[in-house]
């Protein structure tokens, strides 16, 4: 079968942060970008980040120092992040945000005039030495927001082209290499071949493998399904924050700002009980921390409502003034979500499936990363993929990210793949050429859901697979529930396979875009049940009553999943930072 | 409850209809969206837009029993009297005065193009400091009510003067984001920005009629923007 290809100098598949952040970097210098969103870009799911981008821009504190914020965030990963990853992050950071700044980001100021920056969870000041640390930049609980769009307002001004609408449906490779993607215009129903030298995926989390989740509809793993489909290894799957304060019952985020705030959790008592969890940092100790505390006092019958499947955030203390200021949207949501005004009565919360801390491995280039066969820990390149994101595992988040983290992380390495690859084009990046065949295979599911002509439905298969994820791979883990959970996304496989999509209409047909994501939220699902089972340990977001302690010995590294043979193996983590010592790993207490 | 549904499929269907449903909501005050989520379980043909569910990202602007607003964040008590109690139809209708491409999904193009012809991006043309560029909160405070805007097209597309010249006239929407960059401390192409709108169309076919005003799911105030940039265009001409 034949299709229309339109070349690229770089595609970039996603159009939150990452995405746009790379995007500019390559349009401003002049090379022909195509950026294809399944959404038009400012609907992507950055926009609905709240708190705010950490970074040691040195305004709350003229002494604060990127080293304490790397600190902070090896800690808070539970020291299976690669140092020199962080260290990049947490010493670019401060120019990365600037820049953002002069792009026109409204960002909330001081009495200085300098960007308003307040606390979060995880914060410290010399190495845990100095008490809590207040580096989390703000534009009120909207960051995310201002950030879209003035990424999106940037990449407007600098020429790149979009392909809004437009849904990334497989790359096509060419041996080892990858020469672009397969997309679908949504509106039209169109495939066409996105050729380029560079591909980057930036297509964001997959939070929707869960029934419960703070994330977006279409924050469905697209780009960990396209990974996976090629063969490729994705890592530290397992590993999945759930959000302390997701709105009870509605899974919608409240941000972790109103406890940098001066917020505070408490149970049906009315008792503040992280103190008794974690008496330095109570209620902004790191995210895993706090929502296990949640947990914990839910089922020992503290929780609040008539059902106790809750806790409440107090926030009426902060007064009206604060409130209205600096949480505006918080409010808003509330009200609407929660059925509670913050200025007159506690939020209903839960912990609530948040963001995915693994993906494909990549260098701090981007370059995504497969591992040479045979020499375990041993990484290769993939010649023309790049990933950056929250899709990406560069890793500066390990086993749990810190609040703030994401944003930052969207933006230097969104950053840094776009000056990567502007350099690369620059010394005369190769473009790998497709046989017919190779763009053929990229086709197959497509065609697959095309051709079926019974069997179960998308939204039945789709309900399936999250209930099993949410009953099997939660905040609270256990060995036989997850081999279970196994079993059932492998049935699960099997049933997606012959599955029926009914409408094969070409307009703007969204219930064929729904059975596509369904095959991607099936692969993230599969890796993370497998990584999980298999990880006998707990560590930060991997929590396990059969393995209730951290096991340094055998798991202070990264896990490996391979697609191939549906097996975890390991590879080392980086401590070897360049220009500080390494943290080395300690008990972690807040 | 009984919903009835603007239907519209290019290739099928020679002009378009309302499509009668009904659903069980258990006596639950559904947001609108999660009735149309549940609609597509029982029809996986219809159409709509949706990504947040939480009225952040703009996705799901559409028209309910006559009143542009986003279904996510629109709960079926708010929509109109008897319509939760099921003595009146939930009636959904794509956003008024594009084209539709499918059932309740619009070609947004027009509004896309009016919000790039105002230059919707920060302009500065002194060289960038080291850090960040200094605004006072007073300063920044001057772009709240402004920089909010999600781009949902409730309010362009609630408004006649833009249904009647959707090529000319800017929208509320845009020139929202053009007062959003004029009222910026840090912009320094107030000058050419309100030369760009200086003619009959661009801003002053708006007539004041205000249901950018009550329909804007943000709670923001279009007209009062362009009453500002009225005021600046005034005191330039002096």
């Amino acid at each position: 079968m034949s299709i229309r290809t339109v070349t690229f100098d770089a595609i970039v598949v996603g159009g939150g942060g990452a995405g746009m952040r790379a995007s500019l970097q390559m349009a401003q210098s002049g090379f022909k970008t195509a950026l294809i969103s399944k959404v038009f870009p400012t609907r992507s799911h950055t926009v609905s980040a709240q708190g705010g981008i950490t970074c040691a821009i040195a305004s709350s504190d003229p002494n604060d120092d990127w080293r304490w914020h790397m600190y902070d965030t090896v800690k808070g990963s539970d020291y299976i992040s690669d140092q020199d990853a962080v260290e990049y992050m947490c010493s670019v950071g401060p120019e990365a945000v600037f820049e953002l700044e002069h792009m026109g980001l409204p960002f909330s100021r001081t009495e200085e005039g300098r960007i308003y920056q307040r606390p979060f969870g995880g914060q410290s000041k010399n190495f845990g030495e100095g008490g809590q640390a207040a580096r989390t930049c703000a534009a009120a609980d909207r960051t995310g927001h201002a950030l879209l769009h003035t990424l999106y307002q940037q990449n407007l001004k600098s020429g790149t082209q979009f392909y809004s609408e437009w849904y990334a449906i497989d790359m096509v490779t060419v041996g080892d290499k990858v020469a672009g993607v397969i997309a679908c215009c949504i509106e039209t129903g169109e495939v066409v071949f996105f050729k380029a030298k560079a591909t980057v995926l930036a297509t964001g989390g997959a939070g929707r493998i869960y029934s419960s989740t703070t994330n977006a509809l279409i924050n469905t793993g697209d780009g960990i399904g396209m990974a996976l489909r090629a063969g490729l290894p994705v890592q530290d799957i397992e590993m999945w924050q759930f959000h302390p304060t997701g709105i009870a019952g509605a899974g919608v985020l409240v941000t972790e700002g109103c406890r940098g705030e001066g917020g505070y959790l408490v149970n049906k008592d009315g008792e503040r009980f992280m103190e008794r969890y974690a008496p330095n940092a109570k209620d902004l100790a790191g995210r895993d921390v706090v929502a296990r505390a949640m947990m914990m006092e839910i089922l020992d019958g503290r929780g609040c409502g008539p059902n106790g499947d809750h806790v409440h955030l107090k926030l009426d203390h902060l007064g009206e003034e604060v409130l209205l200021s600096r949480l505006p949207g918080i409010c808003e949501l509330s009200k609407t979500f929660g059925h509670a005004d913050p200025v007159k009565e506690p939020v209903p919360v839960v912990p609530t499936c948040h963001y995915m801390m693994g993906g494909v491995p990549t260098n701090i280039h981007g370059q995504a990363l497969r591992l040479s066969e045979g020499h375990e820990g041993e990484a290769q390149f993939v010649e023309g993929l790049f990933a950056v994101g929250e899709v990406a595992c560069v890793s500066v988040h390990g086993a749990n990210r810190l609040g703030g983290n994401s944003l930052l992380d969207l933006v230097v390495f969104g950053r840094a793949a776009g000056l990567f690859i502007e350099e690369s084009l620059r010394q005369g990046m190769e473009q790998a050429e497709p046989s017919t065949d190779d763009i053929d295979r990229a086709m197959a599911r497509l065609r697959r859901w095309e051709n079926s002509t019974g069997g179960e439905s998308v939204s039945e298969l789709r309900n399936n697979l999250q209930s099993t994820m949410q009953n099997a791979f939660g905040v609270f883990r256990k060995g036989d529930l997850m081999e279970d959970g196994v079993s059932k996304v492998a049935d699960l496989r099997a049933r997606i396979a012959n599955g029926h999509l009914e409408d094969k209409s070409m307009a703007f047909n969204t219930a064929r875009i729904e059975a596509l994501e369904l095959d991607n939220l099936l692969e993230v699902a599969e890796a993370t049940a497998i990584a999980a089972e298999t990880r006998k340990e707990s560590r930060g977001a991997h929590s396990r009553y059969d393995f209730p302690d951290r096991d340094d010995e055998n798991w202070l590294c990264h896990s490996i999943f391979d697609p191939k043979t549906k097996t975890l193996g390991k590879r080392d983590v980086n401590f070897k930072p360049k220009t500080v010592d390494t943290f080395q790993p300690k008990v972690r207490t807040y | 409850m009984k919903v009835s549904i603007y239907r519209y499929n290019p290739e099928t269907d020679k002009e378009p209809y309302m499509k009668e449903y009904e659903l069980d909501t258990a006596g639950k005050n559904l947001m609108v969206l999660d009735v149309l989520n549940l609609l597509k379980e029982q029809d996986p043909t219809l159409g709509y837009r949706r990504s947040c569910r939480e009225g952040v990202c703009g996705s799901d602007g559409m028209n309910m029993n006559g009143k542009n607003g986003l279904a996510c964040v629109t709960a079926l008590s708010e929509v109109a009297p008897g319509v939760f109690e099921g003595r009146k139809p939930l009636i959904l209708r794509p956003l008024p005065g594009l084209p539709v491409v499918r059932d309740l999904v619009v070609d947004m193009t027009m509004f896309y193009n009016q919000y790039e012809k105002v230059q919707p991006y920060l302009q500065n043309n002194t060289p960038a400091p080291a850090i960040e560029r200094l605004q006072s909160p007073e300063e920044r405070e001057k772009i709240d009510g402004l920089y909010e805007c999600i781009l949902c097209a409730c309010c362009s597309t609630s408004c006649p003067s833009f249904w009647w010249n959707p090529e000319k006239f800017l929208g509320p929407a845009a020139l929202l984001q053009s007062y959003r960059f004029l009222a910026d401390s840090r912009d320094t192409e107030t000058d050419a920005r309100l030369a760009k709108l200086d003619d009959p169309f661009s801003l002053f076919r708006c007539r004041g009629i205000m249901n950018c005003v009550s329909v804007c799911p943000k709670g923001l105030n279009p007209t009062r923007a362009i009453g500002h940039i009225r005021d600046m265009l005034l005191e330039r001409g002096v």
